[in-house]
């Protein structure tokens, strides 16, 4: 048997169903429903052994497709920092407010991206925001919730 | 008939639906040009924009999407031999060559009259056919729902993989796992929750598909460094040549597009096939059935390789919607994604759905002829300025999804944990796409999870716990039989392969 990544996250996948199982296992149920022919222990149960049957397969099966990937051509800073941006725009949204980080989240993307034509980064991030928000909040009614706007007296 | 296909045209001819209709078609056929970025995504990135509308208006809205983004994986695969979406890419075989030798043009306008004769065809069948079929599904009980719902899950599976059917049904598993998150519907009993009151009401189905589509495929755009738009870009380039069809190749078009529109159409309608398979399968038929001398022009530019599948693809699309319509059970991942919009809604799609809500129902049928008729205004004449459209560079188009798919969250939960949970599925999601595992999947798992729980709980319990329910029941029996051929045949030919 060949050990290739595929293998390994089938045993991760293989791991996480026996987590899974016993979790499930561990739900309570009322004391009526404990020896009924359907409880909401039930489902999770075959789908435990559900997992564990396929990522047993995978992982004894011979894989006859491989995938290789090539690490090294991998963009993984780019994708990293997106990611990063990401994590801090939803830990800043709802402190500070939709409009002023979400375009910031947009300019630094743009930024980090590689991309340096300020005057269409400005356009795509503050300007596009607002005409976003207001398609949201003003067209279709879509509560958008802003502390900041709401500080300085521009949403009500 | 008659009354709901009229309740169905005053829905969708409203000024407002027309017009969702010329959006999604336009923002389809924009997303369904640039390779990499399929339906899904495109769906997926108008579900926040639905909520601000009335049901039908976002069921047409999506539906326009759908069409839009086929039809626009058509004009890259002709012109730049890069199909935007799987279900294009036997249109690349003639259409390519087509182009190549200064008939883009020509190829353009084929496939968008094709397209548009195949959709149009197909949403005649649907006409017929789902009022039908809804009259048979009400005879249907729990253990048929539930049998024919492992069979849909099994199906996608199977066809979805290229070869890498346990992946598929891993990815099953974890949809289903996911979709168990949360109180019990019935009980009220929290599960795999953790004591995280955010996990309450479960995993919500909008954050589910932003992740795994939407976030993921813009993640791994940047990761694996492709670039969506640079084929786009040469589009503006070419030169498109006449798009003039003249009457011995209107002649051969005439003999394909109903018979490739209704094996497109019954393909569609088929739980895991869908437009690829229906391309490819139409396009082989076509090959057989023409004679000797059309038969060598396959694959060097032939009219009749280039209509069929064109309009199979088209006409699966539409087929696409006879399973969501009339059972509830989605056939393909792009319908699984309006399912679980549906359910957003508040609405149950099933057998009922054309008696409760009739005006979702016919109007989504109507809207379909009215989005062909865009569509084909669209995509000849409009081609060159979408292309320029498309030439947005990677650098801005990459942050705009991530930025539609937080604001879908957003504006759905308005909680920090969603969107970090979103994040931190799309990071599963992108490593797993690396290593080929696919995710619809995962989608249709996951939207069908609450409803195979429960009809099986229905099941077991009119059973009173026993699994005689499985074959109690001839149509039951049937549906798990395929199944299990299906399961069986693909471990047997992971083993066989390695064998041989």
């Amino acid at each position: 048997m060949n050990i290739n990544t595929t293998k390994i996250i089938s045993l991760l996948f293989f791991i996480f169903s026996v987590f899974y199982l016993y979790t499930a296992y561990q739900i309570q149920v009322f004391a009526f429903d404990e020896n009924a022919p359907f409880n909401a222990r039930t489902f999770p149960i075959y789908l435990g052994y559900s997992g564990l049957f396929f990522s047993g397969l995978k992982l004894i099966l011979p894989d006859p497709d491989t995938i290789k990937v090539e690490h090294k051509n991998l963009e993984y800073k780019k994708t990293g920092i997106l990611i990063i941006i990401a994590i801090i725009y939803g830990a800043t949204i709802l402190k500070i407010g939709y409009f002023l980080t979400t375009s910031l989240f947009l300019f630094t993307s743009y930024y980090f991206l590689g991309e340096r034509r300020w005057v269409l980064m400005f356009l795509l991030s503050f300007p596009f925001v607002a005409a976003f928000m207001y398609l949201l909040h003003g067209v279709l009614d879509i509560y958008l919730r802003d502390p900041f706007l709401k500080s300085i007296g521009v949403m009500g | 008939m008659i009354e709901g296909i009229l309740i169905g045209l005053s829905t969708a001819l409203t000024f407002q639906n027309i017009f969702m209709v010329m959006i999604g078609c336009f923002f389809g056929t924009i997303i369904g040009m640039l390779p990499g970025l399929g339906p899904m995504t495109a769906i997926a990135l108008m579900i926040p924009i639905t909520y601000g509308f009335d049901p039908a208006t976002g069921l047409i809205l999506m539906a326009g999407v759908y069409y839009g983004a086929v039809f626009g994986g058509s004009t890259s695969s002709i012109l730049l031999n890069a199909p935007g979406v799987p279900g294009t890419v036997a249109t690349s075989f003639d259409g390519y060559p087509m182009a190549q030798q200064g008939k883009a043009g020509k190829a353009l306008a084929i496939a968008a009259w094709s397209s548009f004769a195949g959709g149009t065809l197909s949403a005649i069948y649907l006409l017929f056919m789902a009022p039908s079929l809804s009259k048979v599904s009400l005879s249907f009980r729990s253990p048929d729902y539930f049998a024919l719902m492992i069979l849909g899950l099994t199906a996608i599976a199977a066809f979805s993989s290229k070869g890498q059917f346990l992946k598929a049904m891993m990815m099953v598993v974890l949809g289903l796992m996911l979709a168990s998150v949360g109180q019990d519907s019935l009980s009220d009993i929290t599960r795999f929750t953790f004591n995280n009151m955010n996990l309450t009401d479960g995993i919500s189905f909008v954050l589910v598909v932003m992740a795994t589509f939407a976030m993921s495929e813009a993640l791994t755009i940047i990761l694996k460094r492709n670039d969506p738009t640079a084929a786009a870009k040469q589009v503006s380039l070419t030169e498109l040549g006449s798009i003039k069809i003249d009457k011995e190749e209107r002649g051969k078009m005439y003999k394909t597009i109903p018979r490739s529109s209704i094996i497109g159409f019954l393909i569609g309608v088929l739980p895991g096939a869908g437009a690829t398979i229906a391309s490819f399968l139409a396009y082989g038929i076509e090959r057989n059935l023409v004679k000797d001398e059309e038969k060598e022009k396959f694959g060097k530019g032939s009219v009749n390789g280039l209509s069929a599948p064109e309009t199979a693809n088209n006409a699966a699309c539409s087929g696409s919607f006879v399973p969501m319509l009339t059972l509830g059970i989605p056939g393909s991942g792009t319908t699984a994604v309006m399912l679980g919009a549906l359910l957003g809604f508040g609405i149950q799609p099933g057998p009922r759905l054309y008696m409760t809500n009739p005006e979702i129902f016919w109007s989504v049928i109507m809207s379909m002829y009215i989005g062909m008729v865009v569509l084909l205004i669209l995509n000849l004449p409009l081609i060159p300025y979408i292309a320029r459209i498309l030439a947005v560079p990677k650098n801005y188009l990459i942050p705009l999804i991530l930025f539609f798919s937080i604001t879908g969250i957003y504006v759905m939960s308005f909680n920090n944990f969603d969107i970090y949970l979103m994040i931190g599925i799309a990071v599963v999601a992108t490593f797993l796409r690396l290593y080929d595992f696919p995710m619809p999947p995962l989608i249709l798992a996951f939207v069908l999870g609450g409803l195979m729980e429960e009809n099986l709980r229905r099941s077991l319990l009119l059973s009173n716990g026993s699994w005689e329910f499985l074959w109690d029941r001839t149509l039951t029996l049937c549906v798990l039989t395929t199944t299990i051929l299906i399961v069986v045949w693909h471990i047997y030919k992971t083993v066989f392969k390695k064998k041989s």
